[in-house]
Parts: C-alpha cells; structure tokens; sequence
C-alpha cells in the first residue's frame, strides 16, 4: 500500500483499479474484457442502482481500452459560450487524453446546450491517423443521464448516430425508467445490479483484513443488512462505526447517516399520535431535512420503508397508494415541503381511521 | 479499401453501416417506396412536401436520406440539403433564420447531367419534427409555402399528433408500418451471412418479436449479443436477454404470484426490492406484465380484475413517465394488485381510484 493512501476513504482506497480485482458480477467482467479486446465498443448505457460499481467497471474498461494512460486524470472547470443569445456555463470536467468525464445534469437546463458542444468538440478532435492508434476513437463518458432533461436525452439520439466514427459514448444512469426509448435502444445496455448481501459481507471482512482490525461476522451481517445492498454505504458505515467505537460491541448500532436516523424518528412520531401538533412537529423535521439539502424523493423513499416496516400489513396497499401519489405530485410540482406534508397528513388520516376500526370492533366483541 | 477506411468500418455500428442506400433497398414500406421512385424518375420536380411518421426503426429517416442521394449527385448533395435534428439548435429563431436563409436561396435550372435530371430545388430534412416547438411549427408554415418552388421539406416525426394540422395539411403523408416478421427476418438473416454471425433461425424470430418490428432495436440486440460470444461461435438465449435489457420471466412470475397467489405484502415487498436492485427497468417490467396478462388466463383472475390491475399499472406507467419513484410505484401496483385479486364478489369497489 502507498504511503499517501493512509487518510483517504476506504471506498475509495479499495476501489478496484483493474476489472481482475473485481470481487463481484464476475460474468460481466468477462463481457467487458471480451469487449475492450475487440476494440470496437458500441455506445454503452451502464445502469444500476447506486452504491453497486457502475463507475468503477467503467473506469477499469477505460484502463483496459487505452491502458494506464486513461487513468491520468486532470480535473478542469470550463467554461461554455453556448446558447442563443450566448451565456456563460461552468462546467467541472475530468479528462485524460482520451476520453472526457463530465455531468451535463449539473448545467440545469442548459443541460441540452451542453451536451451538444461536448459532443461536437470531441469529436472534431479526431486522430489524424487512424492506424496509429490501436482504437480509433474517444470516449465520452456522461453521468447521470438519467437526470438529464428530455430535451437533452433527445439532443443525444442523432448526434451519437453522427459522431459514431469518431467517438464513443458511455453514459450511466440509475435506472432506465428515466431514459428514452431511441436513447435505449442505440445503446449496448449493460446491467450492473447490486451487489448480494453475501457478496457485500465478503467485501467488508476482506477490507478489515486488510486494514488489520477485527469484525465479527455478527456486526458485518448488521452493516450488510443496514446498507440496503449499496456497496458505498456499507463502507461507508463500517468506517465510521468503526471511528464511534472499536472493538465493535455486541449490541453497537450501525453508525447511519443522520439524515436516515430524522426519517426513522419521523415515521415513528406519525405512528405514535394523529394530530395538529403532531403534523407541525414533524414539519419542522421535514424542513430541517430539506434546508441540509436532502432530496425530497429519498426522504419520501425512506419515511415510507420505515412506516410499512412498523403499520400492520392490512393498511400497507394504502399507504403505498398515498406515498406513489404524493411522491409523483412532488415531481410535477415545485416546493417539496407541501407534499411531504400532505403525505404526512394523509398517513395520520388512514392511521387515525384503521386504529378507531379496530376499537370499535374490540368493543362491538365485547 | 485502404486500413484507415477498415479501422473505422470495424466500429460503426451495423444499424449505419446496413442503412439501405437506395429508395427500393428500404423494407416492406411499399406504398411509399413506390411512390417516391416514381416521382424520382419523373426527374423529382413533382416532389410535394413529404411528412413521414411511424414508429421507431421502421426507415424513416433512411428513405428521406436515400432520396435525397438518389435525386442529387454526391457533389452537390450538401449545397441542396440541409439535415436538421432535434441535435442542432431548431428554436423559433432558427426557422426565421437559417432554415429561411436556406429555403431563399435560389438555384439553378433544371439540368440533365448523365442522363438524369437534376431538379432545381432544394431539401430540408426536418428530422424528429415532432420536438420542434410549437412555435417554431407556426413560424415553418409560410416559409414552407413561400419558396416551395424553390425548397422541398420532409418532416419525419413518430408521433403525427405532435405535428401541428396546418404544417401537416401542407405535407403528402406517409405512413410507416411496423415491419412484419419476415421482413426483418430476412434482414437479419442477411446481415447474420455478411457478419459471418451463427444464429439459429428461433433466436433471430425471438428477437424480432421481442422488438416489436423496430427493426434498428433488433440490430442492436443482436450486435450486442454478437459481441458477447467468441467470434464464429452460436449466439443463444442468454446473451439475447442480457442485450435486450428485459426483465427475467422468473422475476416477472414472482411479481405475479406475489400478488394473486400468495397475498402476502412483504413477498411484493421483496419481488420489488429485487428489481429495483437488480437494476431491472420498471417500466420495462409493467409492459411485459401487462403482455402476460393480456395473453394468459389465469384462475385467480377474471377480466373485470384484470382490466382494474391494467388501469393501475396504466397510471403507474404515466407516474413513471413523468420521473416517479420507481419503487414506490411498484410497490404501489403491487399492493393493489393483492387488493383486486382478494376483493372478488365486490366489484364496484375495484375501479376505485
């Protein structure tokens, strides 16, 4: 190990470099490396969700296309002139000689503007010889595309087609869902799902050999369980479990994030009592969540785990229901703390009814 | 063909490099092949405004480029064609400049060069007319009219509605169809014999009737199937299913189970689980559940529980569209679907929304 690896994250000290250190979807490793053997890679769409490698695998078939000369990186922020009327976009991109990273999401809704002046530019780059070199084109790799706007994924569809010669795409997104169909369908999808809980479990115990400490197969198994099969966030729990207290004890919680720790006291103050002031406490966690810049889809995710977990099975399609409603009402509209709260509201009124059911049918029995 | 020329063949992709060149060579869209080579061998100077529209992968965007390939020689096929795309910059300033600009222009007489007329106007392709704003689409309409004798527009869209009626009225209309089994078949066999690939006949069928007849889908597929195996050696199921990007059938009956046969929310809670995880598409999911349902008859169902599950996968899908949750969606359809299958003698209760 190098010494000036010693203050960096462990999920970033054990990412794995090259596609044999991989510890997991092992028959994807071999279609990646039959790909880069042929040298003509089609465009790629890696999907999965997050926390299951998308980035790494990506990084290492760059390194197996182009060889070590892909890992030099340089990170720059640019600026763009695009637009009609021009304007000004700042965009952070991280580029080796041949290839470009960059997050077009983050331009808002220029994001379209963007994504043409990358392509474009990368494009008419070409090598002016094409037999010197063992693969005749650049790679463009493009985060989260599936937060791109539709304008932006349409911009994509002929523009790949145009610059296949010269370039490759290679984009990642959570899920497809998000992705239009022409986009899919020019794309060698490529589906990296999460890791198992076996798969993650190995993981840990190998990074604490590693590390040298020890850790029970007990708390690994309560750290896979915690991370909802997201590779990144069990690392990440690990580390700092480790840092509140080591040798880990028996019953010692998983270290969360706190942001998961004020949905979980959300769910359960919504279960302990339906009313007016109940609904203006929680709303005050609601804006503490929002203000530290949570997403509002991941407080409505997590809130609705925690509640179905402790509600009785009989109220779950309801709550499902009203969690799928106000969840895509979030989407269409403008401030999330509404719908946070009328899906709280809402809760307390199927809870508040289902528990006056089951009174009034325990005394009817009576 | 020199070495340069090969490297770059190597990797275009095959949906470029099997793109029919001439009119005729496009597939099974006769009524509009006929149409346009007929017009093309009367010199092209009857050539209306064309509108082409279909689904995906059908050829339309290959039948407006072989056209203008085959009425201009390759010299002066970019002074006489401009190609738009959803790509390039198409805003109401757009239309009133370049797309005026070029329409303006005047060009020469009608001339016979090798025997072929030459007709004096110009092409604009619109390609994916259909994400030209509306306003830009009004401001199209007189230009379109004004330097017709000069400028011809083919507008290719998927969806006609999206094209306002004035612009369309203006246009002759061409539908494209879906292609039939045995025209992509043949296709693909073809493509399969020059690309040296070993495909059994039922894998190129599954393929196709996997694609819906969109025939560039069935390309890729199996371009990307072709990649995964040892060049030269036989391309089978699995490599279909991981190209095509579809959800398992075995996840897709577990999905069902859940909710007909055994009823029980933490199972749906599990099947969703693992397709969110395993990186499934969840729309992709609701389509092939819906083709399940449609085709099969199942004992816990009857058809007026089916149609109220179809209609809440329906919503789910237009809540997915729009960037909901995947989960909670899923999660949503799951646990109604529990509820339909339960609530059997009381029907009115299963359209509630």
């Amino acid at each position: 190990m190098k010494p000036n690896n010693r203050g960096l994250l462990w999920v970033d000290k054990y990412r794995p470099g090259t596609l044999d250190e991989m510890d997991f979807h092992l028959e994807l490793k071999e279609r990646l490396e039959g790909m880069a053997q042929r040298a003509d890679i089609p465009h790629l769409l890696f999907h999965g969700p997050p926390g299951s490698g998308k980035r790494t695998r990506v990084s290492c078939l760059l390194r197996l296309i182009y060889g070590p000369a892909a890992e030099k990186l340089k990170v720059e922020h640019r600026s763009f002139k695009v637009g009609d009327p021009p304007k000004e976009i700042e965009m952070t991109i991280l580029s080796s000689i041949h290839h470009i990273e960059a997050n077009p999401s983050d331009a808002g809704f220029s994001d379209r503007l963007i994504v043409q002046e990358l392509i474009k530019e990368i494009a008419s780059n070409a090598p002016l010889d094409v037999t010197a070199v063992r693969v005749p084109f650049k790679v463009i790799v493009l985060h989260e595309v599936d937060s791109l706007s539709r304008t932006a994924q349409q911009a994509l569809r002929r523009t790949m087609e145009k610059y296949s010669r010269t370039c490759r795409l290679i984009l990642m997104a959570d899920s497809l869902t998000k992705i239009i169909e022409p986009l899919r369908s020019r794309c060698n999808l490529v589906r990296v799902p999460s890791p198992s809980e076996k798969e993650i479990c190995d993981v840990l115990q190998k990074v604490s050999k590693e590390e040298g400490f020890e850790l029970p197969d007990q708390f690994a198994v309560k750290v896979t369980k915690a991370c909802s099969r997201n590779l990144r966030r069990g690392l990440l729990q690990l580390q700092s479990s480790k840092m509140d207290n080591y040798p880990f004890a028996e019953d010692q919680p998983v270290s969360r994030a706190d942001w998961e720790l004020v949905c979980i006291d959300i769910a359960s103050l919504l279960m302990r009592e339906q009313s007016n002031k109940r609904l203006l406490l929680v709303r005050t966690r609601f804006y503490e969540l929002l203000t530290h810049a949570i997403p509002a889809d991941a407080i409505f995710e997590s809130v609705t785990m925690e509640l179905l977990r402790s509600a009785d099975q009989e109220i779950a399609p309801a709550i499902c229901e009203c969690a799928a409603e106000y969840e895509h009402r979030l989407r269409q509209g403008q401030k999330a703390i509404i719908h946070l709260e009328a899906f709280a509201a809402r809760f307390m009124q199927i809870y508040k009814e289902y528990i006056d059911n089951q009174y009034s049918m325990l005394i009817d029995d009576d | 063909m020199d070495i340069g020329d090969r490297a770059s063949v190597l990797s275009t992709p095959w949906v470029e490099k099997y793109r029919p060149v001439k009119i005729k060579d496009v597939a099974h869209q006769t009524e509009v092949v006929a149409a346009l080579e007929q017009a093309v061998e009367r010199g092209g100077g009857n050539l209306p405004h064309l509108l082409f529209y279909g689904p995906p992968g059908t050829g339309k965007t290959s039948l407006a480029l072989a056209l203008v390939r085959e009425i201009f020689p390759k010299e002066i096929l970019s002074q006489r064609v401009l190609e738009l795309n959803a790509s390039d910059e198409r805003g109401i300033r757009v239309v009133r400049e370049k797309i005026k600009g070029f329409a303006q222009g005047a060009v020469g007489q009608a001339k016979v060069k090798d025997g072929k007329t030459i007709p004096s106007f110009k092409v604009i392709i619109l390609d994916e007319a259909d994400a030209v704003t509306g306003e830009a689409q009004t401001a199209l309409r007189r230009t379109m009219e004004t330097y017709s004798t000069v400028t011809r527009f083919v507008l290719i869209c998927n969806y006609i509605s999206r094209i306002i009626a004035p612009l369309a009225s203006r246009c002759a209309k061409f539908r494209f169809q879906p292609l039939p089994t045995e025209v992509s078949f043949n296709r693909l066999s073809m493509i399969c014999k020059s690309e040296q690939v070993t495909a059994s006949e039922d894998l190129l069928k599954l393929i196709i009737t996997r694609t819906n007849g969109d025939l560039r889908k069935a390309l890729m597929t199996l371009q990307s199937a072709s990649r995964m195996v040892p060049h030269g050696s036989e391309i089978g199921d699995k490599e279909i299913a991981l190209a095509s990007g579809e959800v398992p059938q075995e996840l897709l009956e577990r999905f069902r189970s859940a909710m007909f046969a055994d009823s029980s929310f933490e199972n749906v809670q599990s099947v969703v689980d693992d397709v969110v995880l395993g990186g499934y598409p969840a729309d992709g999911l609701l389509h092939q559940l819906c083709d399940l349902l449609v085709e099969e008859d199942y004992a816990e169902l009857d058809e007026l529980q089916k149609s109220a599950l179809i209609m809440k996968m329906a919503r789910a899908e237009s809540c997915l569209a729009d960037g909901a949750s995947e989960r909670l969606q899923l999660l949503d359809v799951g646990a109604r679907g529990m509820y339909i299958s339960k609530s059997r003698e009381n029907s009115s209760s299963l359209f509630k929304v």
